[in-house]
C-alpha cells in the first residue's frame, strides 16, 4: 500500500491548486476539501491518482475540438473573402485516418489503464496490509446506517468508527429498499440491498472525521441520512470501543423493532450487546431463496 | 420499382392497381417488424424467467408443478392449428373459394381454443395445488410469461373471428387478403414461442 | 345511491386526492404551491376550451388538426406537446433550484414529499414527453419530404401514437390535479416503487404514463423504419440519404428494441403492484436486479434515441450554413450505426455500484469509452465541413456551434464515469446529473431547437425572428453553464442527487450560483415564446413562400413552404446527395411537370383521437382502481379497432384541377421572388428563393 500512500510532487503540487483554485477568500472552495482531492484514505488517494491522469488524458481529447471548433468557425465565415472555399471537396484519406485513428489509440489505451484500475479498486478487493482487518456489518435502513462489529458484539447506529491504517472490511446489507453506501474521502461506493450482500474495502491513512452518506433516494427523510466516519488512532479506536460497551444498552427486542421504523436519529445510538449472526438474521429476513449476491 | 418487383409471394391480389400491391407490401413489411419488437417481449420475458427460476422462496418448484403430458398435447394441438392455418393460407393464395378458407379458419379457431382451454385448466390445476403467482419469484415469472402467450392466442382467436366476419362480408378484398396474411404471421409466431416455452420452461422443468 | 357504490365507482378517489382541498385545509406555502400548479392546469384547460368555443374552431381544429392523417401536422402538434411539457418542467427544475438555494439548513419552499414528486415529474416529463415528442415531431415533419414520399408507411398508426403519447402526457397533467405523483424518480427503481413502500397512487401513475408513451415511441419506431426501408422516392438509394434520414432510421431501429425492456420493466413492476407478483419485491424471491437490467437495458438506448436524431439535425444544419457538402459522410453513416450498436452493450454502466464483478464492470466500462470515438469522429466531421465552406452565423448554426463545444465536456466527464472506480465516486451525486444534463441539453435541447429554427419557415412559410433567436440561444448557454457547473463541483462533493435539503453551507455558493443558471433558463424559454410571438406578428414581412430561405441542399426545400397535402405534385428523380442543392445548378428545378396525375392522400380519421382518450380513461382507471373504467377502456379499445377494421373508405383523391391550381400558386410565387444571395438571408429580402453561385 506503500506506492499508493506517496504521492508524487506534481501531483501534489495539482492538489494545493486545485484547492486554492477558487480563490482562498471564497467560501465556496471549502467544497473542496469534502472532496476526493482531499483523500484520506489510500482507496481515495489512488482514485485521485487515477482521476489526475484520466484527465490529463482527456484534456489531449477535448483541446482539439474546443480549438479547432472557433477556428474553422471563423476562418470560413462567409464575411472573409480571402479564406478558400471548395463546396464540393468532401473527403481525405489523411483527415479520415487521423478523425479515427489516434481516437482509437487513446480508447485502447484508457481500456488498459481501465482494466488494470478496475480490479486494482475493486470494492471486493481486500486491501494488503501488514494489520488485521476490521470486520464492519452495515445495515441501510430508513433512514440511518446500523453498523454492527461482529467481533465486539456491539452496534452504533450513524457513526462508524475505525482505527487510522487498518483495513476495513464492510459487509453490507439493506433492511428495506436499496441504498447506496459513500464516504467520498474515503472512496468507494456500493449499494446495499435486501437480502443480500455486497462488499466494501476501505481504510483511512490519517485520523478525522469524515462524511458518510447514503446516496440512492430511499423517501423523505433520504437528506438526513449521513454519518460521520471517525477515523481514531488504535488506543483512541479501543476507548471508543470500551464506551460504546459500557452504553449498557443491549440490542434487544424493544431495539430491534425501532430499528425498522422510519426515523432519523438525531444522535448515534449505541448498542452495547448484539445477538450472534444479526447481520445473516437481517438478510435472511427478505432472503427466501439462495439470490445471495456474492461471488 | 415498379410493381412487379414488390409483388407479395405469399398474396393473391390479382390484377388490383399497382398501389395496392406496394401497399401490401408496407403492410407485411410493418408486421414483420412488429412480431421482432413483440418477440423481445418474450425473449426478456424467457431471461426474467430463468432469473427468477432460484426464487422459489421455498415453495413449488418446476418439478413439482408442470405436468407434462396435458403441456404436451397442447403442443400438438396448437403445432396442428398452424398447419390448419396453413392449408387457409393456400386456400386464399389458390382461389380455391370463401368456403374452404372459411372451414380451415374455423378448424383453426377450434383448435386455438381447445388450447386455450386447457390452458387454463392447467393453470387452475396448478393454483389449486398452491402454486399462485403470489407465492413466489419464480411463479410470479412463469405466470407472466406463459399466460401472455396464452392472451396471445385469445387475441389470435378474435382476430380470426374478426377475419371470418370479414370473409363473409366483404368477400376476399385487398384488406381482407393483407389482414389474413398479417394474421397468418402472427398464428405462426405464437407456435413458435409456444415451442420456445415448452422446451424452456416445461421440458426444462422435468430435471429441476 | 346507497354509500357502499361509492367505493366501487370512485375507486381510491377521496377528497384529500384534490390539492385545493389540502391547501384548503392546511395551507402551508407546500400546499398552496401544489394548489397553485394544479389550478394553472385547471383553468389553463379552462381557458383554452373557451377560447377556442369563442373562436368557433372546434370543427375547424377537429377536422383540420386532431383528426389528420398528415405526417405534417401530426409532426406538428408533437412539437406543440413538447414545448407545453417543457415549460412545465422547466418551472419544476428552477422550483428544485429555488428549494436547494434555500434549503441549506433550513426548511426550504416544498417539503420532502413534494420535492419527490418534483424531481420524478421533471425527469419522466423531460425524457418521455419533451424529448421523444419533440424528436419524433421532427422525423415526422421533415423525414417524408426528405426522401421524397407523401407520407410515412402507416399514417393512421401515426396519429395513434400521437394520441397515446398526447394522452399520457395528459395523464401526467392530471396527476398534478388529482392525487399525487410517483417519488421514486424518473427511473422508477423497486423495491422503493413497491406496495410496501409507496401505497399511493404516485407509482401507478408513473407506471401508466410511461408505459403508454413507450408504446407509442416503439410504434412510431416501426413506422419510420418502415417509411424509410419502403417509402423512398425513386433514386433515393440508402447511401444518397440524408444524414438525418440516416439518424431517423438509426433511432427508429433503437425504439423498436429498446423500448420493450422498458414495457416490460414496467409491465412487471404493474403486476407486482396490482396483482401481488413478486417480480421486484425484497420478499419471497423477488430480485430488483432484474429490474435494474430490464430498466437500463432500455435506458442506455434510448440515451442514443434522444441524441441521434440531434446529430442529424447538426448534419443538415452545419453542411447548409456553411453552404458545403457534408464532409465525411460514410464516416457519419457509419459512425451513426455504430453507435446505434454499441448502445445495446453499456447498460452496466448505470450500476456500476452493484456488487458485479470487477471482469464485468471493466468490460462494460470499456464498452462505453469505446462509444466515443465514434460520436468523436462526427464532431469532426461537422468541423471539417466547415473547413473551406462560407459560414453563416444564424441561430441554428450557432447552437451547432455551442453543442460542439459543451458536448465534448460531456464528454470528458461521460469517460470519468465510464471508469468504475471514478464512477464509484460521483455516482448517485450531482456530477451524475451535471453529466447528462451536459449531454442531453446540447445533445438533444440545443438540436430540437436548432431544427425548429431551420425548419419552421418551411412548416409556416415564414421565418423566426433572428433577434430574439439570438436572446434566447444565448440565455440557453450561459444558464446551461451557470446551472450545470457548479453541480459537477457539488457532485464531487458528495452532494447527493435528489437532496431536498442540505446539512454542507459550503454549497451555499454553489447553489446560488445554480439558481441564477436556472432562472437564466427559464429566460431562455420565455424568449422562445416572445420570439414566436413577433415572428407571427411580423410575418408578412419575412415571408418565404417560395420555399427555399437557406439555400437548401435536400428535398424538403424543393416544395413550397408550407408544402401542399401531397408533398410533391410528382414524385422527384434523385441522382445524388443533396439532389435540390445540385438541381438548382444543373437545371431548373421550379420547371413545372408536362402533366400532373391525381394523388391519393388517407383520409381523416377519428381513430387516433379515440384510442387517445380511451387509452387515458383506462389508464387513470387503473392508477385510481375504478375497475368499472378500466374494463370499459379495455373493451372500448379492442372495439375501437375491430370497427377500424371494418372501415374501407379510407383514401381521398386529389383531383388534377386541384393540384395544378396549388402548384400554379406556388410557382407565381417562386416566379415573383427575388433570388438572394446568401448575406442577405436573414432579411426581409429573402422570399425563399436562392441566388444559385456555381
Amino acid at each position: 500500500m506503500t506506492d499508493r500512500r506517496s504521492e508524487r510532487s506534481w501531483e501534489k503540487a495539482l492538489r494545493t491548486a486545485a484547492m486554492l483554485s477558487t480563490g482562498g477568500a471564497l467560501s465556496g472552495c471549502d467544497v473542496l476539501k469534502l472532496t476526493v482531492v482531499n483523500h484520506a484514505g489510500p482507496i481515495a488517494a489512488a482514485q485521485w491518482h487515477l482521476y489526475v491522469v484520466v484527465g490529463i488524458v482527456l484534456v489531449f481529447v477535448a483541446g482539439p475540438v474546443l480549438l479547432l471548433t472557433p477556428i474553422m468557425a471563423w476562418r470560413y465565415r462567409l464575411s472573409n473573402e480571402h479564406s478558400t472555399y471548395k463546396p464540393k471537396w468532401d473527403f481525405s484519406w489523411w483527415i479520415e485516418g487521423l478523425i479515427w485513428i489516434p481516437p482509437t489509440g487513446i480508447v485502447i489505451g484508457l481500456a488498459f489503464l481501465l482494466w488494470t484500475y478496475t480490479h486494482r479498486l475493486d470494492p471486493y478487493r481486500p486491501i494488503a496490509s501488514t494489520q488485521p482487518t476490521v470486520e464492519v456489518q452495515a445495515v441501510g435502513l430508513d433512514w440511518k446506517w446500523l453498523f454492527i462489529y461482529p467481533d465486539h458484539h456491539v452496534a452504533v447506529i450513524n457513526q462508524l468508527a475505525i482505527p487510522v491504517g487498518r483495513p476495513i472490511h464492510l459487509s453490507l446489507t439493506s433492511g428495506t429498499v436499496m441504498q447506496s453506501l459513500m464516504v467520498p474521502r474515503l472512496g468507494g461506493q456500493i449499494y446495499a440491498m435486501a437480502g443480500m450482500r455486497t462488499e466494501l474495502n476501505l481504510a483511512a491513512s490519517q485520523p478525522g472525521v469524515f462524511r458518510g452518506e447514503n446516496t440512492q433516494y430511499n423517501g423523505p427523510g433520504f437528506p438526513q441520512q449521513k454519518f460521520d466516519v471517525v477515523a481514531l488512532p488504535a488506543p483512541d479506536y479501543d476507548r471508543w470501543l470500551a464506551r460504546v460497551r459500557a452504553a449498557a444498552h443491549p440490542l434487544d427486542t424493544a431495539a430491534y423493532a425501532a430499528l425498522f421504523q422510519r426515523s432519523v436519529p438525531a444522535h448515534p445510538i449505541y448498542y452495547s450487546r448484539t445477538p450472534d449472526g444479526f447481520f445473516g438474521y437481517i438478510m435472511s429476513r427478505f432472503r427466501s431463496s439462495p439470490t445471495e449476491n456474492e461471488r | 420499382m415498379s410493381a412487379d418487383e414488390v409483388k407479395h409471394p405469399g398474396i393473391n391480389l390479382g390484377d388490383t392497381r399497382d398501389l395496392s400491391h406496394r401497399d401490401a407490401e408496407h403492410d407485411l413489411f410493418g408486421f414483420w417488424i412488429f412480431l421482432m419488437s413483440d418477440a423481445i417481449i418474450f425473449a426478456l420475458l424467457f431471461a426474467t424467467y430463468g432469473v427468477m427460476l432460484v426464487g422459489t422462496a421455498g415453495g413449488p418448484t418446476p418439478a413439482d408443478t408442470y405436468k407434462i403430458l396435458p403441456a404436451f398435447i397442447e403442443t400438438l394441438v396448437l403445432l396442428t392449428s398452424s398447419f390448419t392455418f396453413g392449408m387457409a393460407s393456400i386456400a386464399m393464395k389458390h382461389d380455391a373459394g370463401k368456403v374452404r378458407l372459411m372451414r380451415w379458419l374455423a378448424v383453426t379457431l377450434v383448435l386455438g381454443l381447445i388450447f386455450l382451454a386447457m390452458e387454463l385448466k392447467d393453470f387452475a390445476t396448478m393454483i389449486g395445488d398452491g402454486a399462485y403467482p403470489a407465492r413466489s419469484g419464480y411463479l410470479s415469472s412463469f405466470f407472466a410469461l406463459v399466460p401472455l402467450h396464452g392472451l396471445h392466442v385469445a387475441a389470435g382467436c378474435l382476430w380470426v373471428v374478426v377475419m371470418m366476419v370479414q370473409v363473409a362480408f366483404f368477400g376476399l378484398d385487398e384488406r381482407v387478403k393483407v389482414n389474413l396474411l398479417r394474421l397468418g404471421l402472427f398464428w405462426h409466431f405464437l407456435d413458435i414461442v409456444w415451442i420456445a416455452i415448452f422446451s424452456v420452461v416445461y421440458l426444462q422443468g422435468l430435471i429441476r | 345511491m346507497s354509500a357502499s357504490v361509492w367505493p366501487a365507482v370512485l375507486g381510491r378517489f377521496e377528497w384529500h386526492a384534490l390539492p385545493f382541498v389540502r391547501a384548503w385545509e392546511n395551507p402551508t406555502l407546500n400546499e398552496l404551491i401544489g394548489a397553485g400548479a394544479a389550478a394553472i392546469v385547471v383553468v389553463g384547460a379552462i381557458a383554452l376550451i373557451a377560447l377556442i368555443t369563442l373562436l368557433g374552431k372546434w370543427r375547424y381544429l377537429w377536422r383540420e388538426w386532431l383528426t389528420s392523417l398528415d405526417h405534417k401536422r401530426i409532426g406538428i402538434m408533437y412539437v406543440v406537446l413538447a414545448f407545453v411539457m417543457l415549460s412545465r418542467a422547466l418551472v419544476e427544475a428552477m422550483l428544485m433550484r429555488l428549494q436547494q438555494a434555500t434549503a441549506i439548513n433550513a426548511p426550504g419552499v416544498v417539503d420532502p414529499e413534494h420535492f419527490a414528486q418534483l424531481f420524478s415529474t421533471h425527469g419522466s416529463i423531460m425524457i418521455f414527453f419533451m424529448a421523444m415528442p419533440f424528436l419524433t415531431g421532427a422525423f415526422n415533419y421533415v423525414m417524408p419530404l426528405q426522401i421524397g414520399a407523401r407520407d410515412v408507411a402507416f399514417p393512421l398508426l401515426n396519429s395513434i401514437s400521437l394520441w397515446l403519447t398526447g394522452g399520457a402526457a395528459g395523464l401526467m397533467m392530471i396527476s398534478l390535479v388529482v392525487g399525487t405523483f410517483s417519488t421514486g424518480g424518473w427511473s422508477g427503481y423497486p423495491p422503493y416503487t413497491e406496495l410496501a413502500f409507496s401505497p399511493g397512487v404516485g407509482p401507478d401513475y408513473w407506471i401508466w404514463a410511461v408505459t403508454l408513451g413507450s408504446i407509442a415511441s416503439t410504434l412510431s419506431g416501426l413506422n419510420f423504419a418502415v417509411t424509410i426501408y419502403k417509402k423512398r422516392c425513386p433514386g433515393m438509394t440508402l447511401m444518397r440519404m440524408p444524414l438525418f434520414v440516416w439518424t431517423t432510421l438509426c433511432t427508429s431501429i433503437l425504439m423498436i428494441f429498446a423500448m420493450p425492456p422498458l414495457t416490460v420493466a414496467t409491465a412487471l413492476l404493474a403486476l407486482d403492484r396490482y396483482l401481488g407478483f413478486h417480480f421486484f419485491t425484497n420478499d419471497l424471491g423477488g430480485n430488483m436486479m432484474n429490474y435494474a437490467n430490464l430498466f437500463w437495458l432500455f435506458g442506455h438506448p434510448e440515451v442514443y434515441v434522444l441524441i441521434l436524431p440531434a446529430f442529424g439535425v447538426y448534419s443538415e444544419v452545419v453542411s447548409t450554413f456553411s453552404s458545403k457538402e457534408l464532409y465525411g459522410y460514410t464516416s457519419l453513416v457509419l459512425a451513426t450505426m455504430a453507435i446505434a450498436v454499441l448502445s445495446f452493450t453499456v447498460w452496466v454502466h448505470h450500476f456500476f455500484a452493484m456488487g458485479q464483478s470487477a471482469n464485468i464492470n471493466a468490460v462494460f466500462g470499456i464498452a462505453t469509452m469505446t462509444i466515443g470515438v465514434p460520436t468523436g469522429v462526427k464532431i469532426y466531421d461537422w468541423i471539417w465541413t466547415m473547413f473551406r465552406g462560407q459560414v453563416r452565423f444564424t441561430v441554428p448554426m450557432l447552437y451547432s456551434l455551442a453543442f460542439m463545444m459543451t458536448f465534448v465536456l460531456g464528454g470528458f466527464t461521460g469517460i470519468i464515469l465510464a471508469f468504475p472506480p471514478l464512477d464509484y465516486l460521483v455516482h448517485n451525486t450531482l456530477f451524475l446529473v451535471a453529466h447528462f444534463h451536459n449531454m442531453l441539453i446540447p445533445g438533444l435541447l440545443y438540436g430540437m431547437l436548432a431544427g425548429y429554427h431551420y425548419w419552421f419557415p418551411k412548416a409556416f412559410g415564414f421565418r423566426l425572428d433572428e433577434k430574439w433567436g439570438r436572446v434566447s440561444f444565448g440565455c440557453w448557454v450561459i444558464g446551461f453553464y451557470l446551472a450545470f457547473m457548479p453541480l459537477y463541483v457539488l457532485g464531487a462533493a458528495g452532494m447527493a442527487r435528489r437532496t431536498q435539503e442540505v446539512f454542507e453551507p459550503s454549497f451555499r455558493p454553489w447553489l446560488y450560483v445554480a439558481g441564477v443558471g436556472a432562472l437564466i433558463l427559464f429566460g431562455a424559454l420565455a424568449s422562445l415564446f416572445v420570439q414566436l410571438w413577433v415572428s407571427i406578428r411580423d410575418r408578412e414581412a419575412n415571408r418565404v413562400t417560395a420555399g427555399d430561405p437557406w439555400d437548401g441542399r435536400g428535398l424538403e426545400w424543393s416544395t413550397s413552404a408550407p408544402p401542399p397535402d401531397y408533398n410533391f405534385a410528382l414524385l422527384p428523380q434523385v441522382r445524388g446527395r443533396d439532389p435540390f442543392y445540385d438541381g438548382k445548378r444543373d437545371g431548373d428545378p421550379y420547371a413545372p411537370p408536362p402533366e400532373y396525375h391525381p394523388i391519393e392522400l388517407p383520409r381523416n380519421s377519428m381513430t387516433g383521437p379515440v384510442l387517445g382518450i380511451v387509452g387515458t380513461a383506462l389508464a387513470f382507471g387503473l392508477v385510481w382502481h375504478m375497475w368499472w373504467l378500466a374494463i370499459l377502456g379495455t373493451v372500448m379499445i379492442v372495439a375501437t379497432i375491430i370497427a377500424r377494421s371494418f372501415a374501407r373508405d379510407v383514401h381521398r383523391t386529389i383531383p388534377v384541377h386541384e393540384i395544378e391550381r396549388t402548384e400554379a400558386h406556388w410557382l407565381a410565387a417562386v416566379a415573383a421572388a427575388r433570388a438572394i444571395p446568401r448575406q442577405l438571408e436573414m432579411t426581409p429580402l429573402n422570399q425563399g428563393l436562392a441566388a444559385v453561385t456555381r
